[in-house]
């Protein structure tokens, strides 16, 4: 999968480095997030730079999901400053280089669509606005369908499929874009043991390719192994940034309020904290 | 049979009966898709105040319909992603506020039940070559701008979140199909009625949901049934004289219980394949 050279934008009013080559996929600050009234997310910062793969963790209702949704502009900020290759998250229209996959609902579409035609759907950034999909779509998203192992069923409409199988063709949807950050809310939720392997197989040749993946997760499982670092997310705060393997799992919730959080690791890229 | 087709008024009639049948459902698909199979319903009661007002001003009540269906239907959505907690109620007071204005107006205006009765439930002997060249208009801009979207209507309708991140204006393609459904409604009141033009943008989705098992296969094959109940029950009401909108409606649910059996039979011999092949 190429990755495209950064395009240089004017320099940002933030001390965000600029060389091409440092420039972090992203770079979030101070984001706060309130939702009908109530503070869900207190000045978190999240960095991620080429070719990383981060895992948001937390406990239910944490402020992880939050945090995410936010940075890709699924949620208003209050207050914070989010830039995504270098462009304010506001400017930011290179929408090609963006996957995402959403959390897995039960709420199926009123009509059937296949795995391909959901697939081909995320080729949207990419396709003319008005017109049929042209070959490098097609191919795209068949590339993206046997890359997670679907090409058999690609005729099969979604709602026949098992809920690891679906979750994989919403990770192919992302991936028909051919994105250069991979975007994934709790991608293991309901998934099978082979598919979570599958998924970290993937990872692992996303990386390898240049792409950079930002997940959110209750427990990392099988994806444990290709996780470069872990931030964790307790009431709305960013509780602890730094190699997963030292990541307080279980009861950094229980004691919310006791202490500084623990930060083990500097932030990459960061000026003076 | 062919003779029909002596009387002018019924081709008038089977004219804005092709229209009709095939419109409906190419936006109903989305509309069924996006889980608004009732939105049709509600924007078809807002427009009967448009016809009453087109009634009472001496202007033409398709136009007037037109209007007021999409200023209801701009309302629909504007309430519907902004005030998502309350919105259920407002929709409901849009509804019986649009039929119970649009029912007084008439009466006001002068005009006989029978003419209500007619914008209601259609009539095949009221459309006019004047009536015939709005529908066609009206109906072809749906059409084409309908298949010219279709991507990006499938993208919203299928997964508005992963839309927005793919950078499509959510907000706008919301309107835009609140906005073609309205004018749908508009080119479909004088065939099925305001109270039964929505069952044409459901019905036939739902019929051919039972054998087709892509998207594009559903739409094309909805728009085909749409097509079929409205010419034959544009033929029947003719036939047997009843009123055009309930004999479509009755075709196209027809089409859905033939449609439903013989999925039924297939499910039964095994030639349905349902399970998951789990792969690894």
């Amino acid at each position: 999968m190429p990755v495209t050279p950064e395009p240089t934008g004017p320099v940002p009013p933030h001390p965000a480095p600029t060389r091409d080559a440092e420039t972090p996929v992203l770079w979030a600050r101070g984001v706060t997030v309130e939702l009908g009234g109530r503070p869900v997310l207190a000045e978190a910062d999240l960095t991620i730079a080429r070719g990383e793969v981060v895992a948001v963790l937390g406990a239910n209702g944490s402020g992880k999901s939050t945090l995410v949704r936010a940075t890709i502009g699924l949620v208003p900020r209050r207050a914070g400053t989010v830039e995504l290759f270098g462009t304010p998250l506001e400017r930011f229209r290179d929408r090609s280089r963006l996957g995402y996959v959403p959390q897995r609902s039960s709420n199926a579409a009123g009509v059937p669509a296949t795995v391909r035609e959901v697939v081909l759907s995320g080729r949207l950034a990419r396709r003319r606005l008005v017109g049929p999909a042209r070959r490098a779509d097609r191919e795209a998203a068949d590339r993206a369908i046997e890359l997670v192992g679907l090409t058999e069923l690609r005729r099969r409409p979604v709602t026949e499929l098992s809920g690891g199988q679906h979750q994989r063709t919403l990770i192919a949807r992302a991936l028909a874009t051919q994105p250069d950050l991979l975007v994934m809310d709790e991608p293991l939720a309901g998934v099978d043991a082979a598919s979570g392997q599958a998924l970290a197989r993937t990872v692992e040749e996303l990386v390898e390719a240049g792409t950079s993946v930002l997940l959110v997760e209750h427990d990392l499982g099988p994806l444990a192994p290709v996780v470069d670092r872990a931030v964790v997310i307790d009431h709305g705060r960013v509780a602890f940034d730094g190699p997963p393997d030292t990541a307080p799992s279980e009861h950094v919730h229980h004691h919310p309020h006791t202490g500084e959080p623990r930060r083990l690791e500097p932030l990459p890229h960061e000026g003076v904290l | 049979m062919l003779e029909l087709l002596d009387y002018p008024f019924m081709r008038y009639a089977l004219a804005a009966a092709v229209v009709t049948g095939l419109t409906a459902p190419a936006i109903g698909t989305f509309l069924v898709q996006r889980r608004l199979a009732l939105l049709g319903d509600g924007i078809g009661h807002v427009a009967l105040t448009g016809v009453a007002l087109g009634l009472l001003t001496g202007t033409a009540p398709v136009l007037t319909a037109v209007i007021a269906a999409t200023l209801g239907a701009l309302a629909i959505e504007l309430m519907r992603t902004y005030a998502r907690t309350s919105g259920d109620v407002a929709l409901a007071m849009l509804f019986y506020g649009g039929i119970a204005a649009g029912v007084m107006l008439i009466n006001l205006a002068g005009d006989s039940a029978a003419t209500l009765n007619s914008y209601l439930f259609g009539s095949i002997v009221t459309v006019s070559p004047d009536d015939l060249t709005v529908i066609a208009i009206l109906g072809g801009i749906v059409l084409v701008v309908v298949l010219a979207a279709t991507p990006q209507l499938f993208a919203v309708c299928q997964d508005e979140e992963h839309a927005r991140v793919s950078g499509v204006p959510v907000r706008w393609y919301g309107i835009l199909i609140a906005v073609l459904a309205a004018v749908t409604i508009t080119v479909a009141m004088r065939t099925v009625g305001l109270l039964l033009v929505s069952a044409l943008m459901v019905v036939p989705v739902a019929a051919a949901q039972q054998v087709a098992r892509s998207f594009r296969a559903t739409h094309l094959l909805a728009m085909g049934l749409g097509l079929l109940a409205a010419i034959v029950g544009v033929i029947a009401s003719f036939e047997i004289d009843t009123q055009p909108g309930p004999t479509i409606v009755l075709t196209a649910m027809l089409c859905f219980a033939v449609l439903a059996a013989a999925r039924g039979v297939m499910t039964l011999t095994g030639r349905w394949r349902r399970r998951p092949l789990e792969l690894g």
